[in-house]
């Protein structure tokens, strides 16, 4: 009777004992990649998994490959929230990928401050010189550079050139009161002057962070965050005018819950003609094109306006873009690729193939739409500039400066109260 | 060396053969033994799962809630009970508090009650009853998200179905922002919530009323008992069961409630549909206040916990006398 049993699990332990040796073997086998042949692979993690960048970016390793034949890329790629999930747990961990996406500002703070981030100043300062000098802003941190831009953008408002006609605006409005003119003017002709996503939070707090650059300067919002201070009188008028613009009330109907990129959402309304105008980064033409018909020729780009006795100025801009920046030991390799990735020759096949904005400045060259020239003209005659909130603070803060000006918009904070529970959070943060 | 020793350690239940037979004692021992390792051998690898997936996590985040921690690296920072002073001096979770007992209450007083008369009406001889019942119980079948989403576009203010439909029909007035606006949001997710779940709750009961005797309502009948006072009487009491245990579901539910308002509102306008999870999932996973986010894990456990444990013992006692609680009674 015990025979049939005992052979039956001397045959599953074996079989058990066979799976564990081929994981183990399976396990050697990924560990001796690129060791003893004399070729090295270097990871390359990023966020481009739309067409076309993806498969340009495929090509571009392809190239890169060919030109150093002992070189091989390693592409992974995950979508936007995948990815910046997956680098959490990768930090806990300890080990960050050769090359990988960054946004710069406080996440790369914090993974440099966790010694995971190759300090890149000395080993790219050669050809990094001549990059545009807004791009690589997100990067500096203690006037080091932990990262290569190939992206760079800001925000500003994208309008509706036939409903400003049509509301008798002529030019784009370039001060505050100017702007809220025009807003006025809008609503008598029973046009929505502007589409707001206000589930997602992130669109609304564009405006309070540019009102308080206008009011207190460029550098005032890092240096609150520093200081973990954001109850001067400038940032607490910053909140005071975004309230007389929501006392307009300018925003489509539902804009309380209303998406960003969906097909009810904000681009969607501005893309469709229904609201005149939207503040958002370079990306907002594709984005209105997608979820909505998109205006075509319509369209119109203007800078952010300035508020009249504020210490900012129109120029300076509030943006950001994309990375790379490399793990602390990573081969050499890696560090020519990111040569490699910010020569001309790529930048223009980038700017052509997969609509960025250059970082290479003679490769602007390629921009053929007018209002991502009109973008570009902006960036490159920046007279400052301020990260995005989200990624530029810890992430708690970022999200309190989110959460209270949804409520400011939303009527159930004043500009004092959003100025208090920022601090408050800033002050717990460490 | 087992071998020798455990036979004297289990001679207890074993007393019955006679020391001669000793060698015969051992072998049952030895087989004993046996059974024992394959018992263990069997549930180990489903108890360290559960160990690893489950029980650890939950001691774990016990542990975490009492520290400011930011999800990286071990918790270091002990704070005592900070976090829950700050939960229960927060605006917001105290409005999640609020918000989950509006829930429960409004499932109970409408959500519930429409499932058991749709019950009711089909379990009579409707024609087509069976595509009815189908009908009924789909939504349920589908995810919250998918539901979610579903809802997200036909209550889109001005475009979206519901207000188009409203206003073809002439009733415009009855339209609104539905989930956009902050007095109309928790009716509207509790419109969504009864669409999906109504059809599970009235299935559990057409089980509970198909088992329920036809005799007895129709010696009901006999005696003169009219329709209501047969539902009342008769119907009712027998079902009484099934309520119960959907009850103790809908509030469940309603303390963990999550998928559904992420995908619609996020927990907005202005935090008015927030729910505990929610606001857990925010600190959680988008503030990265990895320890306070433990602390509103923990109080949700504890509401759960307190929850299931009274209503066990207090109202599914009957139900499940002889199941998991004592004999007591059985030999009634």
């Amino acid at each position: 009777m015990g025979d049939p049993a005992l052979s039956r699990r001397g045959f599953l332990a074996a079989s058990a004992a066979a799976g564990l040796s081929m994981t183990a073997l399976s396990g050697c086998g990924g560990d001796s990649d690129g060791g003893s042949s004399g070729t090295t692979t270097i990871e390359w993690w990023n966020i481009s998994t739309t067409e076309p960048t993806k498969s340009v970016w495929a090509a571009l390793a392809k190239k890169f490959e060919a030109q150093n034949p002992k070189v091989k890329v390693k592409i992974v790629q995950l979508e936007n929230d995948a990815y910046k999930s997956k680098m959490t747990a990768l930090t806990a961990s300890g080990k960050l990928p050769d090359i990988f996406h960054t946004w710069g500002g406080g996440v790369l703070k914090q993974q440099v401050d966790a010694g995971l981030v190759e300090d890149l100043t000395d080993r790219t300062k050669p050809w990094a010189d001549g990059l545009l000098s807004v791009a690589k802003e997100p990067y500096l941190l203690d006037e080091k550079a932990y990262g290569i831009p190939f992206d760079i953008g800001m925000i500003g408002f994208w309008y509706n050139k036939a409903l400003f006609k049509q509301a008798g605006i002529s030019t784009p409005p370039t001060t505050w009161s100017g702007f809220l003119d025009a807003v006025g003017k809008l609503k008598a002709k029973g046009i929505t002057p502007l589409a707001l996503a206000g589930k997602e939070k992130w669109p609304g707090m564009y405006y309070w962070a540019y009102l308080a650059m206008r009011t207190a300067g460029a550098d005032a919002l890092q240096k609150a965050n520093d200081d973990k201070d954001f109850t001067s009188a400038e940032f607490v008028q910053a909140g005071q005018h975004l309230k007389d613009l929501v006392d307009l009330q300018p925003f489509q109907k539902g804009f309380l819950g209303a998406a960003y990129s969906t097909p009810t959402g904000q681009a969607a309304a501005v893309g469709n003609g229904k609201a005149a105008m939207e503040l958002m980064g370079q990306w907002a033409p594709v984005v209105e094109a997608d979820a909505g018909k998109g205006l075509g020729g319509d369209l119109g780009f203007f800078p952010f306006p300035a508020v009249e006795g504020g210490k900012g100025a129109i120029t300076e801009v509030f943006g950001g873009g994309g990375g790379h920046a490399l793990r602390q030991g990573a081969p050499q390799a890696a560090v020519d690729f990111l040569k490699f990735f910010a020569s001309e020759s790529t930048d223009l096949e980038l700017v052509k193939k997969t609509g960025v904005l250059p970082v290479v400045p003679s490769a602007e060259s390629a921009i053929a739409d007018p209002n991502i020239k009109a973008v570009q003209a902006q960036l490159k005659g920046a007279t400052g500039f301020q990260l995005y909130l989200d990624q530029a603070y810890a992430p708690a803060l970022g999200q309190e400066v989110n959460d209270s000006v949804a409520a400011l918009i939303a009527g159930s904070k004043s500009a004092e109260q959003v100025s208090e529970s920022i601090t408050k959070v800033a002050k717990e943060e460490q | 060396m087992t071998s020798t020793f455990l036979p004297d350690k289990r001679t207890g239940p074993d007393t019955d053969v006679p020391p001669p037979a000793a060698g015969k004692a051992r072998g049952r021992a030895r087989r004993r033994t046996l059974n024992w390792f394959t018992a263990v051998g069997f549930q180990l690898p489903a108890l360290v799962l559960f160990g690893v997936l489950v029980l650890l996590p939950i001691l774990f985040a016990l542990y975490a809630a009492f520290f400011r921690w930011g999800g990286f690296g071990m918790p270091s920072d002990y704070i005592g009970v900070d976090n829950f002073t700050r939960l229960f001096d927060d605006p917001v979770f105290l409005g999640d508090l609020w918000r989950c007992l509006v829930l429960v209450l409004l499932s109970l007083a409408l959500q519930l009650p429409f499932a058991l008369a749709m019950a009711v009406l089909l379990n009579q001889k409707v024609r087509g009853r069976a595509v009815y019942r189908m009908l009924f119980f789909a939504p349920y079948v589908l995810s919250e998200a998918i539901t979610g989403v579903l809802f997200s576009m036909i209550f889109a203010p001005d475009d979206g179905l519901a207000d188009r439909l409203l206003g073809g029909i002439g009733l415009d007035g009855l339209g609104g922002e539905w989930f956009a606006d902050p007095s109309t949001v928790m009716a509207t997710l509790f419109l969504v919530m009864t669409w999906k779940y109504f059809g599970f709750h009235m299935m559990l009961y057409l089980a509970g009323l198909q088992s329920i005797p036809r005799e007895l309502t129709e010696a009901a009948l006999i005696d003169g008992a009219n329709a209501w006072q047969r539902f009342r009487n008769v119907t009712l009491p027998l079902l009484a069961p099934t309520l119960r245990i959907s009850v103790f579901l809908s509030v469940i539910g309603s303390i963990q409630l999550f998928d559904l308002v992420w995908v619609t509102t996020a927990g907005g306008p202005d935090h008015h549909s927030e729910t505990m999870a929610v606001t857990m999932f925010q600190y959680g996973f988008k503030r990265y206040q990895v320890g306070y986010a433990s602390a509103i894990s923990v109080v949700m456990f504890g509401i759960s916990l307190v929850f299931a444990l009274a209503y066990q013992r207090f109202v599914l006692r009957r139900d499940l006398e002889g199941a998991t609680t004592t004999m007591r009674g059985g030999g009634k």
